[in-house]
């Protein structure tokens, strides 16, 4: 993966895959203690203690049409590249949580990458689930939460490309103003 | 400096979207409409899926052609990401393999819009004969 935006969209896929009806997306940056850290939480079906073990195997996959599974393997070598941490809880039925965390000025710590247009195709898309993003940084913090959005949008797609053109404009106004890190 | 956007403003956008809506015609459903399916998982975000797809959500919005976008896991060809499928009303759908901007862009001219296929297609290996 080239940046950080691309790895919580591969991360956010198999939340999907695995029913999540509500994701939760966090990003806080804390440069006193030089850390950046991503977590990402679903409501899914989660994974059993042995699937769990097994998970950050590249050799291990739940699919069938091929043989490998590399999102949480690479995500977790881009972590230990940066002197971070990578670690998953999940419980079945109740779902999982990922927490990876970075460090904020190390060399090897990719670039955050077009994280406006990533959360829109998370968003922007039909049968999305619902999302909750929060981005915290020393200059403040930005919540999202696509049920609000859906409220006020009434019957409304959110798939509408004014609505997408909309919440870009939201979006990159948003995390601009609480200067997120690059 | 300019008033960042709020849910406020989104109430205001709301109303004007949904009038425009409803100038239109109710014929609009899914299964007439073209699809997209972009191929979105490790192999085809590490292969920049998620360009093609934006590229395909904003051009198509761009000349005006209703369609629907949408996200699917591995296909299996991952030595060919990014794939898209691609279906257009009462046809079979075809399966095309490196999907880049440019081959997005002839996809768009071709395929979507005079219904030509063009170099790139994934064949399907075998389908059985019903009856």
């Amino acid at each position: 993966m080239k940046d950080l935006s691309l790895h919580i969209l591969d991360i956010v896929q198999n939340s999907i895959r695995a029913k999540a009806t509500l994701i939760g997306i966090e990003i806080t940056e804390h440069p006193k203690e030089n850390n950046l850290i991503i977590s990402v939480l679903d409501d899914g079906t989660g994974m059993s203690p042995e699937q769990l073990q097994r998970a950050i195997d590249p050799f291990y996959t739940s699919r069938t049409t091929r043989k490998v599974g590399l999102g949480l393997s690479l995500f977790k070598q881009n972590t230990e590249m940066t002197g971070g941490s990578f670690s998953i809880e999940s419980e079945l039925g109740k779902g999982t949580k990922v927490t990876a965390v970075f460090g904020l000025n190390h060399f090897d710590r990719p670039v955050m990458g077009d994280l406006v247009g990533t959360l829109l195709i998370l968003i922007c898309s039909p049968d999305a689930p619902d999302y909750v993003f929060k981005h915290q940084t020393p200059s403040g913090e930005f919540e999202l939460d696509t049920r609000d959005i859906k409220q006020t949008l009434e019957d409304v797609p959110i798939t509408h490309p004014d609505v997408r053109n909309f919440l870009k404009e939201m979006l990159q106004e948003n995390l601009e103003q609480i200067q997120i890190s690059e | 400096m300019n008033k960042i956007k709020s849910l406020a403003d989104l109430k205001k956008l709301q109303t004007e979207v949904q009038s425009k809506i409803k100038l239109r015609e109710k014929g609009d459903h899914s299964e007439n409409l073209i699809q997209i399916k972009v191929s979105m998982a490790t192999c085809g975000i590490a292969s920049g899926a998620k360009e093609t797809m934006t590229y395909f959500i904003e051009e198509l919005d761009h000349q005006g052609i209703d369609a629907i976008i949408t996200q699917t896991g591995c296909m299996g060809y991952c030595y060919a990401e990014p794939t898209i499928e691609l279906t257009i009303p009462g046809q079979q759908p075809v399966v095309y393999g490196f999907v880049t901007k440019a081959k997005a862009q002839e996809i768009i001219e071709k395929h979507v819009k005079l219904n030509e296929m063009v170099d790139g297609i994934i064949p399907v290996n075998y389908s059985s004969i019903d009856n």
